[in-house]
C-alpha cells in the first residue's frame, strides 16, 4: 500500500499540470503519529506533501459536499461508495470529478494500537503486513491484521467502486466475512439488556458532533442539532437528548451509511456509533438487497416506492 | 426503535384512509389496550431536573 505513494503524487501532479482539475484532494501526514489530515493540493509543489499509509482512514467524499471547481480526489473502496452517493443526492457533478482510485488493504485503529502499549507512541512504522510502533523506552513490532479498524477488518469492497484513474492493481476482496457478527449479539439481548447496552455505549458522549462533522452523509445546511426554531432535540447532556441526537443521526444515514467507520474515528471518547447505523444498513441490505453506494444508476430504496416493499410492520 | 431497547409494541404503525373512520376507531381502540398492557413508559425520560 505504501508503494501507492509515488503513483498518486505522479497522477496528481500530472492532473494539477495539464489543469485538468484545480485541486487533488488527499491526506498529509498528521502532526502526531497515526493522524494523517485531508490536504488540499492545488500547485504542484503540494503534491509533494500528500502521502498514502495505514492512517488515512477519514473519509475524503466529506469535502466534496457542494463544490463548484473540478476536483481530483482520492478514493479507497469507501470513498468512492460515498461519491457515488454524493452523485445521486446532487451533491456533486460526476462531470467535476477526477476519481483516483485506490484499492485499499484496510486502515489501522489508533485506539486498539495504543490500548496495547504503555506510554505514549512517537513513531509509527509500517510495511506491507506489520506496523512497527516506537516510544521513548520501547518498540514493538504489530501485525497489521489485528490492529484494523473493525469495520475495515469486515470491509467487503475495498477496492474503488467508481474511478477514472487506479493507482494499483485491485486488490483481492474479502470474501466470508461476518459482517454482522456485533448487529447479531445486540438483537439477541432483551430489551431492558439493549437499553443498558446503549445507554453504557453512550455514556461518555460529550456531545462534540465530531461523528456529525467527519460524516460525508452529514451536509445539511443547518443540522436538526444546531436548530432551535423549533428546537427538535434537546441540547443538554440528559442521557435521552444524548440518544436521541444519536438515534436521529443514525437515521438519517439509512440507506446511505457505507460503514466507512470515519465517525467511530473522529470521536474524541472512542464511542462505537457504528452500531447504531449498521443496524440499519442490515436491514437494508436484508429487507431491500440494497448496498449503499455501489451504482450512481440506481435510485437507492428509501426513495423510490416499489409495489413489493416490506409492509409486514403497518396494520 | 426496537433494536435501540424500546419494548416491542409500543411503537405501531398504521395506515388509516380519512374515509376509514371504523377502521380509524378500532386502531385506537386496539393501540391504546395493547400500550395500556405495556404499562408505563420508562424510557426516553428526563430524570434530570432542568436548569434555569
Amino acid at each position: 500500500m505504501l508503494s501507492y505513494i509515488d503513483k498518486i503524487r505522479e497522477t496528481s501532479a500530472r492532473l494539477l499540470k495539464d489543469c485538468s482539475v484545480e485541486m487533488v484532494i488527499g491526506f498529509r501526514k498528521g502532526t502526531v503519529p497515526m493522524m494523517n489530515e485531508p490536504h488540499f493540493a492545488k500547485t504542484a509543489e503540494a503534491v509533494d506533501k500528500l502521502v498514502w499509509d495505514s492512517n488515512c482512514g477519514i473519509n475524503l467524499a466529506n469535502y466534496l459536499t457542494n463544490r463548484q471547481e473540478k476536483i481530483g480526489i482520492i478514493a479507497k473502496g469507501c470513498d468512492s461508495r460515498n461519491i457515488v452517493t454524493h452523485i445521486i443526492e446532487n451533491k456533486i457533478k460526476r462531470e467535476q470529478l477526477i476519481i483516483i482510485g485506490v484499492p485499499c488493504s484496510g486502515m489501522i485503529d489508533k485506539r486498539k494500537i495504543n490500548a496495547m502499549l504503555d506510554g505514549e507512541i512517537n513513531d509509527v512504522v509500517e510495511d506491507e503486513n506489520n506496523i512497527t510502533v516506537k516510544g521513548n523506552d520501547f518498540e514493538k513490532i504489530l501485525n497489521k491484521r489485528d490492529v484494523l479498524q473493525q469495520n475495515c477488518a469486515v470491509c467487503i469492497h475495498r477496492n474503488p467502486v467508481i474511478y477514472d484513474e487506479l493507482v494499483a492493481d485491485l486488490v483481492e476482496e474479502q470474501e466470508g466475512v461476518d459482517r454482522y457478527a456485533d448487529v447479531r449479539s445486540i438483537e439477541a439481548m432483551s430489551s431492558e439488556e439493549k437499553w443498558k447496552y446503549f445507554d453504557d455505549l453512550l455514556s461518555n458522549c460529550i456531545r462534540c458532533y465530531a461523528c456529525r462533522n467527519a460524516c460525508p452523509l452529514c451536509y445539511c445546511p443547518t443540522c436538526f442539532v444546531d436548530e432551535s426554531r423549533p428546537q427538535w432535540v434537546g441540547k443538554s447532556q440528559d442521557p435521552t437528548d444524548v440518544r436521541t441526537f444519536h438515534f436521529l443521526r443514525a437515521y438519517h444515514c439509512a440507506g446511505r451509511c457505507t460503514d466507512c467507520g470515519a465517525c467511530e474515528r473522529a470521536c474524541p471518547v472512542g464511542i462505537n456509533m457504528r452500531v447504531f447505523t449498521k443496524k440499519l444498513e442490515k436491514d437494508c441490505l436484508e429487507l431491500f438487497g440494497w448496498e449503499a453506494g455501489m451504482s450512481a444508476d440506481v435510485r437507492p430504496p428509501l426513495d423510490t416506492y416499489k409495489p413489493g416493499d416490506p409492509d409486514d410492520f403497518i396494520k | 426503535m426496537e433494536h435501540m431497547g424500546i419494548e416491542p409494541g409500543r411503537l405501531q404503525f398504521s395506515w388509516v384512509s380519512s374515509a376509514e373512520s371504523t377502521k380509524f376507531v378500532e386502531v385506537v381502540k386496539e393501540v391504546t389496550e395493547a400500550i395500556k398492557a405495556l404499562g408505563p413508559n420508562e424510557h426516553f425520560l428526563k430524570t434530570k431536573a432542568k436548569v434555569a
